[in-house]
């Protein structure tokens, strides 16, 4: 793609400022000042050499072509902020459940048990902290982390490696349903200086289980935060694993989050990303479609406004025969906003038999928004169907007149339209009664979106 | 109640009307016949104010006030309404949405108080029976996958349930068959009184014999070139249009 060049004052900056801006930021569990085992210890310092040989990514660096980390190193971070003071009261409600149901709270990346309100799951189903899991030395969870952290995948992937600390873990048992969505709640709220957080969260999913885990991130703050999160989810044969994420992080936050999914035999794995939050957002999925009939769909839907700029990058490896892949990305933008799309689709030799499909279409408001879209296909086998495709444009003229003409005053047909775009998107959601608080966030969003 | 008054209109700089000048009162249906191209839809966009259609002189007055100086919504909350030649099609919103937002948008623009959603159904699912519609076609989204008919009902339905004080008609019975014909066309008079008037755009007789009108004009060259009772239609029928283009052309 002849899109853009990187540019030299802001690939020089990342590299030049790094060590002034990393001050600090071995100095928190990678000390063993934690009760954690003595394996994590040389993953940790490991990682950390890792990072500092590359540094953060700049644009010269393909994957990170078209979204700049360069404001990042401007800010000055507190690596190991102190557990915030954060009233239940101030929690927003639940996504989509009621009262009863399950909700575990991180905040600034950690959890916080008081704040959480987890019932008995059934069948054995675990949900808890990483710090617990490795305290008490769950084996499932330092094999899994074991192999992940060996996995490469970029300098921001070796930071969060070099923390290792915290995040949620939810185990469900082979054959387990869970029918009560898994709400995660993840708070990020600032002190004196912008805190950094980096959890790392797993999600093991055995043979034939079936679990919806939908991830809440918010600001209680105005200024801003550096949210690093790594997300490993490891499907079981036949077991169906839903992800919905709304992103509603505060206006100046940085959320970094990378998923990287294993699928085995006939598993399959959904995730619905809604973006509206942060100042730069990047949600990366990494899906390894492992065996036969494993399938994901990986669907979002975005709003940006002002200077936000969102980024979603997908990787789909087809590494087996007769695996499938959907994807569909739709999103709005309005004002100064920028929206990257990266779509890569592998089908790898002797992977017959497969399906890979992909889909971004932006709607832009105003003249100043862009979107960046770069789908990849790499197919090495020859009995494949794969398919791409790009749109970006303007509400549809014809449309807002016919509304407009039969009394829907301007603004509300502007409205109506742009949530008949996403809904395509989100009536991707499989879970009943999802449709509705989403919806209520785009029209939120139409009414107070930051214009330029 | 409306009063257009040596109208010339453009479009991408090209002149299409050329000097209409028609006035309906009260009560009143006209019909507008005239040869392809020669203007009608340009017309009845003009009236209702679509973007891109530039008024370059004269004025149109419906009930008094300068239509032209309204946004397309302000006219619909006026009473106008345009059943449009080819209805456009809404992916993503449902028929009912559409009808929701259509009829309280006119009402809190009126200052009247908005419909709650059962009296909205009710009012709703009683003018979709009247025209034979079913309840999946209300549920799905605006004309999408509609046919040809079932998109001229559709203006139909939205024309019942809003009840304006004028409607223009543009080439509505197109595309129906005879029964859907009859149907549209008892729709229609449903609404006439005292107090509505029409403007039905149409090629063919038929539709007159059902809704039957006070006064048939032909437009052509982009002006009314002739305007006559019930019984030009008739003549127009049989004769067509040849006269009036070359009268317009000379
Ligand atoms: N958007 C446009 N751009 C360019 N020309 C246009 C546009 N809209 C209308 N015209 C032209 O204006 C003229 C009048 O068109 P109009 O649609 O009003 O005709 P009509 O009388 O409704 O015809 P029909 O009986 O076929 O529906 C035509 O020559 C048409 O090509
Ligand atoms: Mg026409």
């Amino acid at each position: 793609m002849a899109g853009l060049v990187p540019i030299a004052e802001t690939a020089g900056t990342a590299a030049d400022s790094g060590a002034d801006w990393l001050t600090g930021w071995r100095s928190g569990p990678a000390d063993g000042s934690d009760a954690a085992p003595d394996w994590l210890g040389a993953v940790r310092a490991d990682a950390a050499d890792r990072f500092a040989a590359h540094g953060l990514p700049d644009r010269r660096v393909e994957d990170w072509r078209y979204t700049s980390l360069a404001h990042l190193t401007g800010l000055e971070l507190d690596w190991a902020p102190a557990p915030a003071d954060v009233a239940k009261e101030s929690l927003p409600a639940l996504v989509f459940g009621r009262e009863a149901d399950c909700r575990l709270v991180l905040v600034n990346g950690q959890v916080r048990p008081a704040l959480s309100s987890v019932p008995a799951l059934p069948g054995g189903t675990v949900l808890t902290s990483l710090a617990g899991a490795l305290a008490s030395g769950h084996p499932g969870v330092a094999d899994l982390l074991k192999r992940r952290v060996a996995a490469t995948g970029g300098a921001l992937k070796a930071l969060n490696d070099s923390w290792l600390e915290d995040g949620y873990v939810l185990i469900v048992p082979d054959g387990v349903t869970v029918d009560m969505p898994i709400e995660i709640l993840s708070v990020g709220t600032g002190g004196a200086l912008p805190p950094a957080y980096q959890p790392r969260n797993l999600i093991v999913a055995g043979a034939g289980s079936r679990v919806t885990v939908v991830e809440h991130h918010v600001g209680l703050c105005i200024g801003g935060y550096f949210a690093n999160l790594v997300t490993d989810v490891a499907a079981g044969a036949e077991a169906i694993v839903r992800h919905c994420k709304v992103q509603d992080e505060s206006r100046e936050a940085i959320h970094i989050a990378l998923l990287d999914a294993a699928l085995d035999r006939g598993a399959m794995f959904d995730s619905f990303c809604f973006t509206l939050g942060g100042r730069i957002s990047r949600n990366e999925l990494r899906v390894s479609l492992d065996a036969p009939g494993a399938h994901c769909r990986l669907n979002g839907a975005y709003l940006a406004g002002g200077r936000q700029h969102c980024d979603h990058t997908t990787s789909v490896d087809h590494a087996a025969p007769e695996t499938h892949s959907d994807q569909l990305y739709k999103g709005v933008l309005d004002g100064r906003a920028r929206a990257v799309f990266q779509g890569k689709v592998t089908v790898r030799q002797d992977a017959q038999k497969v399906e890979g499909h992909q889909m971004s279409r932006a709607l832009l408001l105003s003249e100043t928004a862009e979107v960046n879209t770069k789908p990849e296909l790499f197919i090495h086998a020859d009995d494949v169907q794969c398919s791409h495709g790009a749109t970006a444009g303007d509400l549809d003229a014809e449309a807002l007149f016919y509304l407009r003409s039969r009394g829907v005053p301007e603004g509300q047909a502007r409205q109506l339209l742009v949530e008949a775009f996403l809904n395509e998107a989100i009536d991707a959601v499989a879970l009943a009664g999802m449709r509705l608080p989403l919806e209520r966030n785009v029209a939120r969003w139409m009414a107070e979106r930051p214009r330029s | 109640m409306l009063e257009i008054e040596n109208l010339h209109a453009a479009v991408d700089g090209r002149a299409i009307l050329n000097g209409l000048t028609l006035a309906v009162a009260p009560g009143e249906v006209h019909a507008v016949m005239g040869p392809n191209g020669s203007g009608k839809s340009t017309l009845s966009y003009v009236l209702s104010g679509r973007d891109g259609y530039e008024v370059t002189a004269g004025r149109v007055r419906f009930r008094g006030e300068d239509l032209l100086a309204l946004d397309p919504e302000e006219r619909a909350a006026a009473g106008l309404f345009l059943a449009f030649q080819y209805p456009v099609e809404i992916p993503g919103v449902t028929n009912m949405t559409f009808l929701k937002h259509a009829v309280n948008g006119l009402k809190v623009q009126r200052g009247e108080e908005e419909l709650d959603a059962m009296q909205f159904l009710k009012l709703v699912r009683q003018k979709a029976k009247a025209l034979g519609m079913s309840d999946d076609m209300l549920k799905r989204a605006v004309n999408v996958g509609f046919s040809g008919g079932e998109k001229k009902r559709n203006e139909i339905l939205q024309m019942a349930v809003l009840e304006p004080a004028f409607a223009v008609l543009d080439e509505t019975d197109s595309g129906l068959d005879i029964d859907a014909l009859k149907i549209v066309a008892d729709g229609v008079n449903a609404l006439r009184g005292p107090e509505r008037s029409m403007l039905v755009i149409t090629h063919y007789q038929r539709l007159l014999d059902y809704i039957v009108p006070d006064r048939v004009h032909v437009l052509a060259g982009g002006r009314i070139a002739q305007s006559g009772g019930k019984e030009l239609a008739t003549r127009l029928e049989s004769e067509g249009y040849a006269a009036f283009v070359e009268k317009a052309a000379a």
